[in-house]
């Protein structure tokens, strides 16, 4: 059986302890993105978060381009991603975020391709704009497309290249292929954040309602914020068809072009990562008229969960029982595997520093196992990521992300049509579901587990030699510091290759990988016998 | 298809679009060099995604941590530049981290908007952020110049101001290995010693990128070239630079500026460029090669000899960086097999003419390009196709297409481990090169081999 080894250390000792070597105005701005969680007495203290990095910290965080070209947009198979920058950007988001797509048999697939207008310090200095138009030009003629997306990075906005009306020349010039630029120069927000709010407005104002054509199927859905790392969109894709639920638009694992356009076509919006694709799921409320609901198809019986909802807001008969007939039909295999990993796992911690919702979802995916998240935060989450959706309306925007912008949406004069009446509405809410409504990851912790944002390196060696988890889950550039402390490290963002994690036969792969880990025996081999045993008391044994 | 997009037509040159770069960006250089000092943290001046992108790129390749620390601009900083952003960012990694050397290079957007280095780095000194015995250097790496082996070269340049210069030589010389694997560089360290030659290697990535697992994590290894050796630098009786552009700079600074006169080799790939530099080390010292080493030259040799009906007029597509390249072509030339598409996307003029020479009596028709990509490469192999393909991981998705063997040198290789272990450089890495190449073609033999020609012995 598990060997208890959760040190009792008090969490307010563990703060003080992870904030004690800081110059003491980075303490002060540390303490106030650390949080002991009391969320199981309703009193959840606030959390900072979404403000600027502290410089020198070593941060786990990345920026705009990468969450804008990186997560949203590079996922997509059929839109040519045209990076407009220096070479480094580019090469550093080719393929290295496992976003799988299939193209099928005579599809287009451009996600092995890596694209850039590689800038020269002539660019610099003159000017991009010509060989960004010429690169566009090439690109056309190569390949096609339907849409090119242009990617602007740091040095972009320096130099004043006006990249939209480039864009909009070429698309008018060409008048069969929608090309549209992205300002996500890596310096604005603080964070990748900012980067997706800039993918979601530019989607929205350049692809979403393009295609009003009618698409067939019954019990439409758009699944957002989805990204199909190691297959899990092909996954719950394929519990979609078992239940017969049809999926318009993913944003954005293995996405087309005219996904996101007939998107507004859908009935409702199912939101996986709340962080990367609300403000999409918004407008196309305020747009359109399609409500949205938090799903979460990490981990079986959130994914049964997740269903379920999806069942209740359509109300038909069919579809309720078909998706109770899928549930019944696939746990039992998980139930097998639970029920022998668990013997393994139960009561073993878990810490886990993901992006900006992972730390979360997986949480669940941890309780099936009877495992313990001890820690938890995001890179780049938002106070309602962590407190819930109630306290947008007190949120402060400050200085370092003023300037990334709102879109005013209004209801579509024409396309705008409620899913459900306002009677209906209620009804629904009054059975228990939840529209435009996310609690958070607070209240899902226990109380006196901590609760940490934009945690970086110092802190990460410190938690783990304190607080010794059995497992720990971030990205790459944790993993190895973490494992050379013995500790088992997961990664959350690649799956270390593994999955698809998501779904049914996810949440399978996903107890077997956490049992091969937490059980491996290699942790048992960082002494050699002589260091363990370091006295020299016996003679040669042939003497 | 993978690369179902490529057409096999070149109809016209691409002029502004890269697709499928052979190269990356200055930093990502910058930072593996000054990895290679000890108790160093580089530390990147830009937006924070460089950093991560960089720490990412070469953790994946290496397998294990890598730690740099980032100014991280906001879009304040961006605009009114990001003095204030380094010297927070200084203080805060002398007192949470405590390196010995913090060694700062910038990105595209440091570059662009023009912030001073040097000026930072003295107004830090004046403020006293910097500690005792502390030092922060810095090498300007403007991402929109050269490639990551321009950013190498930078950093390893910027090295040298280390070196000082008493009066009195310490009979060493300096190697700068360039950027090679933490194996080759202990190879070299390893060879130099059997010429019974004493050096200070920099920078010295060995026992920093290939460290235990022991459950203890220290954020600076024991290994790396310390401070007080890249002093002593300045007092060496020469410098072997290894590659023009990884090394060149640096051992001409040296020259430049402490008078250490320098040689510019190649890199010890293959036979004859691992011959020349046994040779030159030789020479410099006075010494009789060790039979240790004319033994493992013997065997390089004799593997040559048994396996070559093998090698023989082989095709070969190749892709990488400069230095490497070059000493790759030589041995491929030098085994019989013909390299026919070449392509680095580093920028330098040098580049196709060496190559030119190197495979001048070649039977067949060479595409070399400096600044070239894969995409094109991937065209050239459609038009004419190879029996291997050597080159970084990246490869893999043309190898795949075209149903070519591919051997994995060079960087970066995020989809195989062992190759920090093992040394590609000097006669024993030319065995283990050799091993790869040869197995990838009888693989590929017994794999297409019809059942009646199939062999037990080979």
């Amino acid at each position: 059986m598990t060997k208890k080894k959760m040190v009792q250390w008090d969490p307010a000792d563990v703060k003080a302890e992870l904030l004690s070597k800081y110059p003491p105005k980075v303490a002060r701005k540390r303490a106030k993105q650390i949080m002991i969680n009391e969320a199981l007495e309703n009193e959840t203290p606030e959390i900072t978060a979404n403000v600027r990095t502290t410089p020198g910290i070593i941060t786990m965080r990345g920026c705009t381009y990468a969450g804008c070209k990186g997560v949203i947009m590079g996922p997509t198979r059929d839109i040519v991603n045209l990076v407009h920058g220096p070479i480094g950007c580019s090469f550093y988001a080719w393929l290295t975020r496992r976003n799988q797509t299939d193209a099928g048999p005579d599809g287009d697939n451009f996600i092995n391709y890596c694209m850039s207008t590689d800038m020269q310090d002539s660019d610099i200095i003159f000017g991009g704009e010509k060989k960004l138009a010429q690169a566009i030009q090439e690109a056309y003629d190569l390949f096609h497309p339907k849409s090119i997306a242009v990617f602007a990075t740091c040095p972009v906005g320096l130099i004043g290249d006006d990249i939209h009306t480039v864009a909009k020349n070429m698309k008018e010039k060409f008048g069969d292929c929608n090309v549209y630029a992205f300002s996500c120069e890596g310096y604005k927000g603080v964070s990748q954040s900012a980067g997706h709010h800039i993918a979601n407005n530019q989607v929205f104002r350049h692809i979403v309602g393009e295609n009003d054509e009618e698409k067939p199927g019954k019990f439409k859905i758009n699944l957002l914020g989805e990204y199909n790392i190691g297959g899990d969109g092909f996954e719950i894709d394929r519990i979609f068809n078992k239940c017969g639920i049809t999926n318009i638009a993913t944003f954005s694992g293995n996405s087309t072009y005219d996904q996101f356009a007939s998107a507004h076509t859908a009935d409702l919006n199912a939101v996986m990562c709340h962080r990367s694709i609300n403000y999409v799921a918004d407008m196309l409320e305020t747009k359109y008229g399609i409500p949205w609901i938090k799903v979460n198809f990490i981990g079986a019986e959130a994914t049964a969960k997740s269903l379920r909802k999806i069942a209740e807001y359509f109300g038909d008969k069919e579809l309720i029982d078909t998706v109770e007939a899928v549930i019944a039909e696939e746990m039992p295999a998980v139930d097998e595997v639970v029920s022998d990993v668990r013997i393994r796992t139960d009561g073993k911690t878990a810490m886990m520093f993901v992006g900006g919702s992972r730390a979360h979802h997986y949480k669940e995916l941890f309780n099936e196992m009877g495992m313990k998240t001890i820690s938890a935060g995001y890179e780049f989450g938002h106070r309602d990521d962590y407190e819930g959706r109630q306290v947008i309306p007190n949120l402060k925007v400050d200085a370092d992300s003023r300037n990334i912008e709102e879109l005013v949406i209004e209801a579509d004069e024409t396309r705008y049509r409620p899913r459900k009446t306002e009677k209906e509405m209620k009804a629904l809410e009054k059975a228990g579901l939840q529209f435009k409504h996310y609690d958070g990851l607070a209240p899902d912790m226990d109380n006196d587990t901590l609760i940490i944002d934009d945690l970086n390196q110092y802190e990460a060696e410190k938690l783990v030699e304190l607080m010794k988890p059995d497992i720990f889950c971030a990205g790459i550039k944790e993993k190895y510091s973490i494992q050379k402390l013995g500790v088992p490290m997961k990664q959350l963002h690649s799956y270390d290759s593994g999955g698809p994690y998501a779904g049914f036969k996810g949440a399978i792969n996903f107890y077997n990988e956490i049992d091969r880990l937490v059980n491996s025996k290699v942790w048992s081999y960082m002494k050699a016998p002589w260091q363990k045993n370091p006295q020299l008391s016996a003679a040669y044994i042939w003497e | 298809m993978l690369l179902r997009h490529t057409p096999k037509e070149i109809p016209t040159e691409r002029k502004a679009l890269t697709i499928n770069p052979a190269k990356t960006c200055q930093p990502i250089g910058a930072m593996y060099a000054a990895l290679g000092i000890h108790g160093c943290l580089p530390h990147s001046h830009g937006s924070q995604g460089c950093c991560a992108y960089h720490r990412s790129a070469l953790t994946r390749h290496y397998k294990e941590p890598i730690s740099a620390a980032t100014s991280s601009f906001t879009e304040g900083a961006s605009v009114f530049g990001g003095q204030a952003n380094l010297l927070q960012a200084i203080n805060n990694i002398f007192t949470v981290y405590e390196p010995d050397v913090i060694a700062v290079h910038t990105t595209c957007l440091s570059e662009t908007i023009g912030d001073d280095l040097k000026q930072i780095r003295l107004k830090a000194q004046n403020e006293g952020k910097i500690p005792e015995g502390k030092y922060v250097i810095g090498a300007p790496t403007p991402s929109y110049v050269g490639s990551h082996v321009t950013g190498f070269s930078n950093m390893v340049k910027s090295m040298t101001e280390f070196a000082e210069t008493t009066g009195k030589k310490n009979g060493k010389v300096n190697i700068i290995p360039g950027w090679v694997e933490p194996a080759d560089m202990e190879e070299i360290k390893r060879m130099a010693k059997l010429t019974g030659v004493k050096t200070i290697l920099f920078p010295d990535t060995s026992g920093v990128l290939n460290a235990p697992l022991t459950g203890e994590y220290k954020m600076f290894p024991d290994g790396g070239t310390t401070v007080a050796e890249l002093k002593s630098a300045g007092d060496s009786v020469g410098t072997l630079a290894l590659g023009e552009w990884c090394s060149a700079d640096a051992a001409r600074e040296l020259d430049k500026k402490n008078k250490v006169p320098c040689n510019v080799l190649d890199m010890p790939f293959g036979l004859k460029a691992t011959d020349r530099f046994v040779d030159a080390l030789r020479k410099i010292a006075g010494v009789t090669v060790s039979d240790e080493l004319a033994l493992e030259r013997g065997q390089l040799v004799d593997l040559i000899s048994d396996m070559h009906q093998y090698f023989y007029h082989k095709k070969v597509a190749l892709v990488g960086d400069p230095d490497q390249l070059i000493s790759m072509t030589e041995f491929l030339v030098s085994i019989d097999m013909c390299p026919v598409h070449i392509i680095t996307g580093t920028p330098g003029k040098k580049f196709e003419k060496r190559i030119r020479e190197i495979t001048k009596d070649m039977p067949f028709e060479v595409n070399v390009k400096a600044k070239g990509d894969m995409f094109l490469l991937h065209q050239w192999m459609k038009n004419d196709p190879v029996d291997l393909l050597i080159g970084n991981s990246y490869c893999k998705y043309m190898a795949r297409d075209e149903d070519v063997p591919l051997v994995r040198w060079g960087f970066p290789i995020l989809d195989r481990q062992g190759h920090q272990y093992f040394p590609t450089v000097g006669y024993k890495g030319g065995l283990r090169l050799l091993e790869k190449i040869l197995e990838a073609l009888l693989d590929r033999k017994d794999r297409d081999d019809p059942e009646e020609k199939f062999e037990l012995v080979l």
